[in-house]
């Protein structure tokens, strides 16, 4: 077998390992049921909560609020970033805030969005753009730093325009890391926006998941808790590999 | 010019002192196991006479780094035996060798002195001599301007003078070099040249040199061994002939340009040979 | 790019931009305010007064104690912790193999879903705060220390065995100084993410802190002890990762 199988498989291993380990530990009561259920439990009521449709609305809601908060962040993320590329006074200026940014709790400003904008989606829309947007910015910086000096020249020997330029070479040759960008995008806009559900209510998982606690339905909690972790770590997987493939194809030998 | 066999006998003396050690291969092979095994050096066979300046070339890919990594204790050899002063070496580095590696192998967190001194400091020298072999090593090496700064603050070859003047410190009885001008331009490397022969005949330590340039191989050793490619062997080992007392200057000399002519010879089939099969493993590889 | 007087360092122009930064900022939030008006925000002017009178009251301080004491906690377990895992993985290269796109799940899933698991077994207080604390910020720190070690370059180590050195003295004299770097920009993430989990730990998990403090005014509708608090931890936040930061650029001199 070959290392990277072995590692795989490990990997595997580990996980399943893990979960029939916690399931023998709730079977057994060694862990208070009153604390949690067998994974198995969790995944049965899992099915039961979705076939029932009581959650759909939940779900379609937390999923619409990320889609429009990660298409909003990415696109104005990756205009900020070429923007601030293309203007280095303004970008010395603004790195160290961009280092800055992400020790910034941003979870404090969400009841001020509350009372900006009412108990509606607007306010996790806005969190989910302010955590993803800086991380879409530092990305296109990265990528469109690494655009090779040399390429430029050469579009300039081929007498290209300025935007053929962008298409044809910056873009593609940023590829990678703008990937990158949208993959940490993705991921923070579904942070901010279940934290930001689970804290104040409005609907959505999050919501559901903090109701469920607050009314001791721990079956339904966790099944929800489930549902989330599985969802999000599978998009999150199709996504690295997707992006190792795209930085595979680059990598030197 | 003599033509030596491939366990050539000790070149020919001057009235020097020879205090340099003594290292005997035998059968020497390496293979580095895995899914699919390369079989990386061997069998070697060589004599490493006291305070001589050996030089070897050979292909890209035909295991002279792997030749020096198991000289040194680096890595065991798969088979064969070495041995250094009459110790056996199997797998550990053996005390009095020094290594001057191809990458810059300077600790970018200490200054050029920490840096020289950071050898004898774990060896828990007396302060005394530490002080007065760095202020030597360091002086020796030409960087006694640079004593407080750091390798970030210098250049290539100034930073591989930092390392041979830390691995010049310890006092090593036997100095094996891998490529280590590789990453310096063509007029810096003919100057480290000069310094490493210096660095030669003053501590009369043995040399091994590793190297793919072969002017650098003629100018600067006492003998060559021309390796075959992979899996690499000895397939000549020159003499020389020159003076102890040489420099980069020799160039102009006419045996050297026979040399060198005379090295490509030998080695130009090889280098075929070895960008042939090295196509072919990527060919492998792919399936 | 205009053209810069010959005279003026890059050291000036820097802060001269961080202080543009700061005016546009608090000219924004006076914006906000004119628009929105007392019941949601208050004034940058308002907020510094009400924030100086807080300043003095004994209260305000045994919440900020609660604060950095619960911090403290979080901050040295996640480092020590955080340090000797990344050690471990780094060194081990199977561990770390298998491990590593384990961690990064960890890192992008919403730990927020894992919440109530924690109040379920920690209960209300300064365990549920810390456990919240550590939940954020050892990951990173994990990850940063395992890269570093893995990437460590290889001649380092060679030099440290063709030197003899024992394995106690290499990892001692050269692997630690040669991933330090790394491993404070590490710290850096950690730190922020850290006080990030407790802050949030205290927002519904204590009657204690400035966390529990900034929704305690959002539900007594006290606008102006929320806006005060926020900007208190938000100045907190930003000089403690710059300061961080000036240490992560002097130790990659």
């Amino acid at each position: 077998m070959t290392r990277a199988a072995k590692v795989g498989w490990s990997r595997i291993a580990l996980i399943v390992g893990s979960v029939l380990l916690l399931e023998v530990l709730c079977r057994t009561k060694i862990i208070n049921p009153l604390t949690m259920i067998p994974p198995s439990a969790m995944a049965v009521k899992l099915y039961e909560i979705l076939a029932s449709g009581q959650m759909t609305n939940d779900i379609i809601q937390t999923f619409s609020t990320v889609a429009i908060a990660f298409v909003f962040s990415v696109t104005v993320g990756l205009g900020i970033g070429a923007l601030v590329h293309a203007l280095p006074r303004v970008r010395r200026a603004l790195d160290p805030l961009l280092a800055s940014y992400y020790s910034i709790p941003f979870f404090v400003f969400y009841p001020l969005l509350i009372a900006l904008f009412g108990l509606n989606t607007i306010p996790l829309i806005a969190i989910g753009v302010v955590f993803a947007t800086a991380a879409m910015v530092i990305s296109t910086l990265n990528g469109l730093d690494r655009v090779p000096r040399v390429l430029v020249k050469t579009a300039k020997i081929y007498r290209m325009s300025p935007l053929s330029t962008v298409m044809l070479l910056t873009l593609p040759s940023a590829a990678p890391y703008l990937f990158t960008g949208l993959k940490l995008a993705l991921a923070y806009a579904f942070i901010g926006i279940i934290a930001g559900e689970f804290i104040l209510s409005g609907g959505g998982l999050g919501f559901s998941i903090a109701y469920a606690y607050q009314n001791f339905d721990n079956d339904t909690m966790y099944a929800l808790m489930m549902f989330v972790l599985v969802v999000v770590t599978v998009m999150n997987a199709i996504l690295h590999m997707w992006e190792q493939r795209l930085l595979k194809r680059r990598a030197r030998a | 010019m003599m033509r030596d066999g491939a366990s050539g006998s000790a070149p020919a003396t001057t009235d020097q002192d020879r205090r340099g050690a003594h290292a005997v291969l035998r059968g020497v092979t390496r293979v580095y196991p895995g899914a699919m095994a390369v079989h990386a050096l061997g069998p070697v066979d060589l004599d490493i006479g006291h305070g001589e300046f050996l030089a070897v070339v050979g292909p890209s890919g035909c295991g002279k780094s792997t030749l020096l990594d198991v000289l040194a204790g680096l890595n065991p050899p798969t088979d064969g035996t070495i041995t250094f002063e009459g110790n056996p070496v199997h797998g550990t580095v053996p005390d009095g060798v020094g290594v001057v590696f191809q990458e810059d192998a300077s600790f970018p967190w200490l200054t050029v002195h920490d840096n020289v001194a950071f050898g004898l400091r774990r060896a828990g020298v007396d302060a005394a001599e530490i002080e007065r072999r760095v202020t030597y090593a360091i002086g020796f090496m030409g960087l006694k301007d640079f004593t407080k700064a750091y390798p970030a603050q210098l250049s290539g070859g100034m930073r591989q003078r930092v390392c041979i003047a830390r691995t010049l410190v310890m006092q090593p009885r036997l100095i094996l070099l891998d490529e280590p001008f590789g990453a310096l331009d063509q007029q810096t490397r003919l100057l480290m040249g000069d310094e490493l022969l210096r660095l030669w005949r003053e501590t009369n330590a043995t040399v091994m040199l590793i190297t793919h340039a072969l002017d650098e191989a003629a100018m600067l050793s006492d003998r060559v061994g021309v390796m075959s490619a992979r899996p690499g062997r000895f397939i000549d080992v020159l003499t020389t002939g020159w003076p102890r007392e040489r420099d980069s200057r020799i160039v102009a000399d006419s045996a050297f340009g026979t040399l060198t002519g005379k090295l490509w010879s030998l080695l130009r089939g090889e280098s075929l040979k070895a960008i042939g099969s090295r196509e072919g493993l990527t060919q492998r590889a792919d399936t | 790019m205009s053209a810069q007087p010959a005279a003026r360092s890059p050291f000036d122009s820097r802060i001269l931009d961080s202080l543009i930064i700061v005016a546009v900022v608090v000219a924004g939030w006076q914006a906000v305010y004119a628009w929105v008006g007392d019941s949601a925000i208050t004034s940058p002017i308002q907020t510094l007064r009400y924030a100086a009178t807080l300043v003095t009251t004994q209260s305000f301080w045994t919440h900020v104690q609660a604060t950095l004491v619960a911090f403290a906690y979080a901050l040295v377990i996640s480092i020590a912790l955080g340090l000797a895992l990344g050690l471990f993985l780094g060194l081990q290269r199977f561990a770390g193999d298998v491990g590593e796109p384990i961690l990064v799940a960890l890192y992008t899933i919403p730990k927020i879903t894992l919440y109530p698991l924690v109040l379920l077994i920690f209960g209300l207080g300064i365990s549920a705060k810390v456990a919240f604390g550590v939940m954020h910020g050892i990951i990173p720190i994990i990850l940063f220390t395992l890269n570093a070690v893995k990437n460590i370059n290889p001649v380092l180590l060679r030099t440290a065995r063709v030197m003899r050195l024992s394995q106690w003295q290499t990892v001692r004299t050269v692997l630690m100084p040669a991933v330090m770097p790394e491993i404070i920009t590490g710290i850096r993430v950690g730190f922020s993410l850290t006080l990030l989990g407790v802050l949030i730990g205290e927002m519904f998990a204590s009657q204690r802190g400035l966390g529990f403090l900034i929704i305690n005014g959002i539900n007594l509708h006290n606008v102006r002890m929320t806006t005060a608090v926020i900007l208190v931890v938000v100045v907190f936040a930003i000089t403690a990762n710059s300061l961080l930061l000036a240490l992560d650029r002097r130790m990659r001199r």
